[in-house]
């Protein structure tokens, strides 16, 4: 009993000792055998295929044994990348991505389970089992596809379009706040939270190889471009500018200075926080070994 | 030496048999009246080597057994009315990517908060017809305590059978009731293991289960690298493919299919001095036990009534209910609910006998003397008056 409750106490390591992981990016005719398909329903100037394959990068180059890599993703653009990724794949419902792979999680912790969301998949539907997670310190790798917009359904507002910004559901300009999904992971308890654009591939995969190599919650924030519906009601419809907005916004977290156009015009990537704390499959294996000792001891 | 009988709780019986039934994932969140299933959960899973998880929500949980179950866990949920509700969605996603797992619905009063602690069995539609579109379901309700074991293990086998989501609806009254039961010796019920699949990685695309021949889905992360999916897909390949009409029609109708080819083989119901029955008492759940007092009583008067108990209730037992409809006079539906089986057994009766149906959501059980006033005189002939 006592055993778990200092573990829980367990403080992090001073800054500076973690250092992500770096991977060499792959050739396109290592990436393609991880497609089972290719074609995609994406826009064109979309970032989604970046970023899977990014995630094909990172697990190549973590070397994970393939066979024991899930991917269980939600509903929405990003969702579809379930059945394009040739390993175990789980196309979920709506917003449920977090809560089934907890159950895959926990059913066979050998697996190594990633979980992609939207950011209105992951932050509004399914905005609590994403906090929960956190909470619990279970060993996923949440990989939000943040594109700051509901794509899928033609463009509407989600909790991470900026105050001000239109969408066909805010054309007046939303006069709502704008989560940050990778703040809100960490005061969660996400014990990995990192933030990577498509414009910057190669940060983007290290980032994403963190995550998955770190035992704990993971939260990989991807900011991506969409600029057929976010970008053509708000920045630019010309994926190219999209991009190169990405490049002035993102700032490295070393750099980085709050300020009060924190995610608009700013925002901090690459690795934002890490700490070590009992991972919960680990602390449920020893509750079990515990039980077993005493029911059968 | 025979098992010598031990006091339980329905509850209690639902999270044993489970066990029993080799279940070792359970996740949920408290609600009365099925907490206590989650708290014997708590305490036996771990023991059994199996993991026991408190999600956020109802959604999470059924969510997450769902998780469990494709990574090759037999896996369950309880909860209760409004839990029940919450989850519909994911049982949705269980029926169309055919996730084997058991939901358990201790119903009580309602809509909404309703009468948390006192039984009800408004649920049975929703059981049914309670996530959206065209889908089947099995059902199986418990009357005893003794049952909550029995049929809980058999959910579990059904599931497995027909790679389908099953639905075990108790209520406030069986999940809190104490009853003196002996346990069927270990190894003597049928425990039916989720297999693997009889082919080679790669072929696993090339075979196709038919409605004789359900085939087993291999857990994640094997060889096998499934995918699983709610949307429509292609029976053969398992990709989604929501352009055909006819991969739609033929996906809707295999779901569907997979449990009414079946129903007869699925279908279980206890008939009670039913073979001379003029009026038959159509009852499930905890309200057949006043209606098999009820028969006991009038057998005892020389009135012929008998009792006819739907052990499940999904797919609905059409076969018993012909052979109801073709030998009685009149039926009586006794339900905490209004009308809800009673519109059922009307429809497959149809018009062969007189349907009297009794409601009752008050929170309060139907009683045997409440069942006896509806046994009317001129619904029988009494043995000296037979034509």
């Amino acid at each position: 009993m006592s055993a778990l409750v200092d573990e829980q106490k367990l403080e992090s390591p001073p800054e500076g000792d973690y250092k992500l992981p770096r991977i060499k990016p792959h050739m396109t005719s290592e990436i393609v055998p991880w497609l089972r398909t290719p074609k995609t329903i994406w826009c064109p100037g979309c970032s989604n295929g970046t970023i899977t394959r990014a995630l094909i990068d990172a697990i190549l180059g973590l070397e994970l044994d393939p066979e024991k890599v899930v991917i269980v993703a939600g509903i929405g653009c990003s969702g579809r990348i379930a059945s394009y990724l040739e390993y175990s794949t789980v196309h979920a419902a709506h917003g449920r991505a977090l809560a089934v792979a907890t159950g895959v999680k926990v059913a066979d912790p050998s697996l190594d389970v990633i979980v992609a969301m939207g950011d209105g998949d992951c932050s509004a539907i399914g905005g609590n089992h994403f906090i929960h997670a956190a909470r619990r310190n279970i060993d996923l790798t949440a990989l939000i596809f943040n594109n700051s917009i509901y794509g899928m359904t033609g463009g509407q507002m989600s909790p991470t379009t900026h105050t001000g910004d239109k969408s066909t559901t805010s054309i007046r300009g939303n006069v709502e706040a704008a989560f940050d999904l990778s703040e809100l992971a960490h005061a969660a308890g996400a014990t990995y939270v990192a933030r990577g654009t498509a414009w910057a591939y190669r940060q983007l995969v290290d980032v994403i190889a963190g995550g998955i190599a770190h035992n704990g919650f993971a939260s990989v924030e991807a900011m991506a471009a969409c600029p057929v519906y976010y970008g053509r009601f708000n920045l630019t419809a010309d994926p190219a500018e999209f991009l190169k907005g990405q490049k002035e916004h993102a700032v490295p977290a070393s750099k980085f200075e709050e300020g009060e156009s924190r995610l608009r015009d700013q925002y901090p990537v690459g690795l934002l926080h890490h700490s070590e704390r009992a991972e919960f499959v680990a602390s449920l294996a020893r509750v079990r070994e515990q039980a077993q000792e005493a029911h059968h001891g | 030496m025979p098992a010598s009988p031990i006091l339980m709780q329905g509850n209690e019986a639902v999270a044993e048999g489970a066990i029993a039934a080799g279940a070792r994932f359970f996740a949920g969140y408290p609600i009365t009246p099925s907490t206590e299933i989650a708290e014997t959960l708590a305490r036996r899973m771990p023991e059994v080597g199996g993991s026991f998880m408190q999600m956020e929500d109802e959604i999470a949980s059924i969510a997450a057994v769902c998780g469990a179950s494709l990574a090759g866990l037999k896996a369950l949920t309880a909860t209760s009315g409004p839990g029940f509700s919450l989850m519909q969605e994911m049982i949705g996603f269980a029926e169309m990517a055919q996730v084997p797992c058991v939901i358990v619905d201790v119903m009580r009063g309602g809509p909404s908060t309703g009468l948390p602690t006192e039984p009800s069995q408004g649920d049975v539609m929703q059981a049914r017809w309670g996530t959206h579109g065209e889908h089947s379901v099995i059902a199986l309700v418990p009357s005893s305590v003794y049952e909550c074991y029995t049929l809980t293990i058999e959910a579990f086998n059904l599931a497995e059978q027909y790679r389908t989501p099953v639905i075990v609806l108790s209520d406030a009254l069986l999940g809190h009731m104490r009853e003196a039961v002996t346990l069927p010796e270990p190894g003597s019920l049928r425990i039916a293991e989720r297999g693997t699949p009889d082919c080679a990685p790669e072929e696993y695309d090339t075979v196709m289960s038919d409605l004789d021949n359900i085939l087993p889905r291999p857990p994640l992360g094997s060889p096998f690298r499934v995918h699983v999916t709610g949307l429509v897909y292609n029976r053969r390949s398992g990709a989604p493919e929501t352009g055909d009409p006819e991969v739609a029609s033929d996906l809707g109708r295999y779901l569907r299919e997979k449990i009414y080819h079946h129903r007869d083989a699925i279908a279980r119901v206890e008939e009670y001095e039913m073979k001379d029955a003029e009026v038959a008492i159509f009852a499930y759940g905890s309200v057949a036990r006043s209606a098999k007092a009820v028969v006991k009583w009038a057998r005892a008067r020389g009135v012929p009534v008998g009792l006819v108990r739907p052990i499940t209730l999904w797919p609905f037992p059409t076969l018993a209910v012909d052979r109801m409809a073709e030998r009685v006079r009149t039926v009586i539906v006794p339900e905490m609910n209004i009308k809800q089986m009673s519109w059922e057994v009307q429809a497959a009766v149809a018009g062969r006998a007189k349907v009297v149906d009794f409601g009752r959501v008050d929170g309060k059980l139907i009683t045997p003397p409440q069942i006896e006033e509806l046994v009317k005189p001129e619904f029988y002939y009494h043995d000296w008056e037979k034509p």
